[in-house]
């Protein structure tokens, strides 16, 4: 394969390639002819003629459940045991398996899996059903309503057949544009807490298949040699060293002018070979700043005034705040965080005959098809993309630039393109290797009224936007405001008077992206730190303050107020605590989704704060899986508390201080004691459980603390003077 | 150099550099993948596997100190303790990526082989040196105590 492009033409090829496919709608599949192996009754269902039914995800698994969610809607329509049905991902093909919320893009994201798929998942489920019941019918004879279809057996009156034995049949006929759903009160999956996850044995028995896992004959394993100051580029390298690594191969240096491709035989010949290279880097155009500089840089900013107006003026804000009877400020200051999943980056990428497969837990089968397309120079269709389960990801398997797919695209070309090249990045890659979430600083100033009620609200922040710059910029960036910087500030659900949100962006060379709840991970945090200090000076309840600026004819401002009702019962908040403990509470709604939470401590911030209980309330819509939906209200608690309580990435004169995990504490199991979900019953559509509780576990955490007495308003909280036990 | 390795039960002939961690070895060159690789510093658990029972880090065990000892990794396992542990993981639907969750299942059938039933205190810090980003750790906790109870009878 010839390689022959400059950086330009790269990034901008690749920028507009990943652009350009085109969402034709849902479109049933053609299907396939009578006696074949199976047939694809939609593009999310396939049969075999042995009976075997497999649902297609088109979104990837990171942790997050959406095998389980997306399957139990298939078999539940098609009245399937969950134990009975087989799971497989899609191939990257955005004509048929786009995020419905996403346009023209297959990829999952902003908590949006359930969401998107909850009506085209049972459409497709009963649209089977459907065509093997009428297959059955013609066949003995009788109308389709005599037919039933459950536990994979089609029958009527003394007839009775397995489904394979209709599966050609029922193949042949007209897919139904709008198959008959069951009705709610015949579900026997949606809303069963009582389910296992189809993906729960292989991760039990170590055969579940990663990215990691993959060996391919003749694959040579490729890590990169990276700057290690953001903006800096290679100047020169000397591999003598590598080259007394038994397993070295070559290192060449990557055309994106910021690092150097290290190939060996194996994971572990690479990461020797890369230590054992010397390499001079040129700073000049790199961000050089040690981590107290960059905070004070972003403080400074919120105390200037704002370059963009994301919501309201500063004047209707300045009103308020002149005739306010008190006036609460505080600046805040969150720390750039790394996502840091379980399985670090990897991806690997082989020749096939017409173009390349990727084998890789995609986040973006899509964008990722792109990115290889426009580095390979290869159609986007001759990119073939296996979908893998992901360790983890927390947003960070798919960023702007598609960054590690570009790398392995890079180091595939660069060693010839003939044979399997396969990604891999340490934990030291994946901690130093950017695309953080932002750091923000934010000033806000509340103005009282004589009620301690809210006059004027002025929130200036501060952080290098996501959007910006990248495909999504049209979607997300309206008169220069970023979305993902303000998202849960502006659109908060409070009723505010003379509420201001401006913003000002942070430029660095440091790459940044989304990071579970994206905006809400830091404007959460600042919002629920407020509207508790706004209670106290009010000398009012936290929990009735906040239900205070909820207005009772809103079905939307309904369900955080339920939630919050819920959390706050659940808790025994407003019951007299024992010596020693004390409470705080936060809620928040993000990505459609409404959590409140409460946070019971014990200890002290000297010797050792104990979190001893975290009670969740949420509302997500139709709960399709409830044991799905708790687990993932534990993961996204766990996930916030941990990185508030002492998670941080931090530079000295630009180099990340942070190598790996001991410099990146994770959470551990002593940490939090224990955590109790209660999910509202609904019959509104669903919504995302991914992210929404990861924005309100920070805030209550940090109202509990204030409540013992300290308020925290840097983070991350053991930097800032709590300790935990 | 060349190695004999005792892996699962079977003998294994390796070749490879005698510092080589006995990660690399069991999931590059045996292809045995179930074990994960986290940290590389024995700092996360992803990579734990049984030598002589005892759980150990082979991202920090190195394959010259593992020579004539009895390796298990997830795919090997098969006591009572391994069954009813594996059971109760998949009641509870414990695993979410389930990268971590085999060094999880092999430190829990550790503790529980030495510790049938332990207190909440005692899974914690037998556990420490597990993480999980995912925040599973309610649910090892839980499934801990259910194998327990399992083993019990």
């Amino acid at each position: 394969m010839t390689v022959q492009l400059s950086r330009r033409t790269f990034l901008k090829t690749a920028s507009a390639t990943a652009s350009t496919t085109l969402l034709v709608g849902f479109n049933s599949s053609k299907l396939l002819a009578a006696g074949s192996e199976y047939a694809e009754f939609t593009p999310f269902v396939r049969i075999t003629g042995d009976g075997t039914v497999t649902a297609i995800i088109k979104h990837f698994e990171c942790g997050q459940g959406v095998v389980a969610g997306l399957s139990t809607l298939i078999a539940e329509e098609l009245n399937l045991s969950l134990d009975d049905i087989k799971v497989d991902f899609a191939p990257a093909n955005a004509q048929k398996y786009a995020n419905l919320f996403f346009g023209n893009v297959q990829g999952t994201g902003g908590s949006t899996a359930m969401a998107n798929s909850f009506m085209q998942y049972r459409t497709a489920g009963a649209a089977a059903r459907e065509m093997l019941i009428s297959a059955a019918a013609e066949e003995w004879g009788v109308s389709p309503g005599k037919v039933t279809l459950a536990d994979g057996q089609l029958s009527s009156g003394g007839n009775s057949a397995p489904i394979g034995d209709f599966v050609a049949a029922a193949s042949q006929r007209d897919v139904p544009a709008k198959p008959s759903l069951k009705d709610a009160s015949e579900f026997m999956l949606i809303g069963n807490p009582n389910t296992t996850r189809p993906d729960s044995t292989p991760k039990t028995d170590g055969t579940a298949q990663y990215a990691m896992d993959v060996h391919l004959d003749g694959q040579v394993v490729a890590v990169m040699l990276r700057s290690p100051r953001f903006g800096g580029t290679l100047a020169s390298m000397d591999d003598s060293g590598a080259k007394e690594v038994p397993g070295f191969i070559h290192a060449v240096v990557s055309p994106m002018g910021n690092a150097a491709i290290v190939y060996a035989q194996n994971t572990w010949a690479a990461f020797q070979s890369r230590d054992a290279i010397s390499a001079e880097w040129d700073f000049s155009n790199a961000d050089n700043r040690s981590a107290d500089q960059i905070k004070a840089d972003l403080l400074a900013a919120v105390n200037r005034e704002a370059e963009f107006d994301a919501k309201g003026t500063p004047s209707i804000a300045a009103e308020g705040l002149e005739n306010a009877a008190q006036v609460i400020t505080r600046e805040f200051y969150l720390p750039y965080l790394a996502h840091a999943p379980m399985e670090p980056l990897t991806c690997t990428i082989a020749p096939t005959e017409t173009g390349v497969i990727i084998y890789d837990g995609c986040q973006m089968p899509t964008a990722a098809q792109g990115a290889l397309s426009a580095v390979l120079q290869i159609p986007q269709e001759n990119v073939e993309v296996k979908t893998l389960y992901a360790g983890g990801s927390f947003g960070r398997r798919s960023t702007p630039t598609a960054d590690y797919h570009v790398e392995a695209a890079l180091a595939f070309a660069f060693n010839g393109g003939q044979t399997p090249v396969k990604l891999v990045w340490s934990r030291e890659d994946d901690l130093r290797g950017g695309y953080y979430r932002p750091a923000t600083a934010h000033k806000v100033s509340i103005g009282l009224d004589e009620d301690g009620r809210i006059v004027g609200w002025d929130h200036r922040m501060t952080g290098k936007p996501i959007f910006k710059g990248s495909l999504w910029e049209s979607f997300m960036v309206q008169n220069g405001v970023d979305n993902s910087t303000v998202e849960g500030s502006r659109d908060t659900l409070y009723n505010i008077k003379g509420h201001y949100v401006g913003v000002t962006d942070e430029k660095t060379p440091v790459s940044v992206n989304w990071w579970r709840s994206v905006g809400h991970s830091h404007t959460a945090y600042v919002m629920e730190s407020m509207m508790d200090l706004a209670a106290e000076a009010a000398g009012q309840d936290p929990v009735e303050y906040r239900l205070s600026y909820l207005d009772s004819d809103s079905p939307d401002h309904d369900r955080l107020t339920a939630v919050l009702k819920l959390a706050a019962s659940k808790s025994g908040w407003g019951n007299p605590l024992p010596e020693g403990r004390y409470r705080g509470v936060a809620a928040h709604k993000s990505f459609g989704t409404y959590v409140a939470e409460v946070v019971e401590i014990s200890g002290n911030v000297e010797d050792g704060v104990v979190i001893e209980k975290v009670t969740c309330a949420v509302d997500c819509g139709i709960p399709v899986n409830p044991d799905v939906i708790t687990a993932q209200m534990e993961s996204g608690i766990g996930y916030g508390l941990g990185h508030v309580m002492r998670n941080e990435i931090t530079f000295s004169d630009g180099e990340v201080d942070q190598w790996n995990f001991p410099d990146y504490e994770p959470l551990r199991i002593h940490d939090i004691k224990a955590i109790e979900t209660h999910i509202v019953p609904s019959t509104a559509q669903p919504t995302g459980v991914g992210e929404p509780s990861t924005p309100p576990s920070g805030p209550a955490l940090a109202n509990a603390i204030a409540a013992m007495g300290v308020r925290v308003t840097h983070l991350p909280m053991t930097a800032n003077g709590v300790y935990f036990n | 150099m060349v190695t004999n390795l005792t892996i699962n039960g079977q003998k294994h002939e390796v070749d490879v550099p005698e510092w080589t961690p006995l990660l690399w070895v069991i999931r590059d060159d045996l292809k045995l993948t179930g074990t994960k690789f986290g940290c590389g510093i024995a700092y996360c658990g992803a990579c734990t596997v049984h030598v002589d029972g005892q759980p150990v880090r082979s991202c920090q065990t190195y394959v010259e100190d593992v020579v004539d000892t009895d390796i298990t990794t997830i795919e090997g396992v098969g006591s009572d303790v391994s069954k009813a542990v594996q059971q109760s993981w998949k009641e509870l639907n414990v695993a979410q990526c389930g990268y971590c969750q085999s060094g999880q299942i092999m430190s829990a059938i550790s503790l529980l082989t030495e510790n049938p039933k332990p207190t909440v205190d005692e899974i914690d810090s037998f556990m420490w040196g597990n993480v999980c980003r995912c925040a599973t750790y309610q649910r090892i906790r839980a499934a801990i105590q259910s194998a327990s109870d399992i083993l019990e009878g």
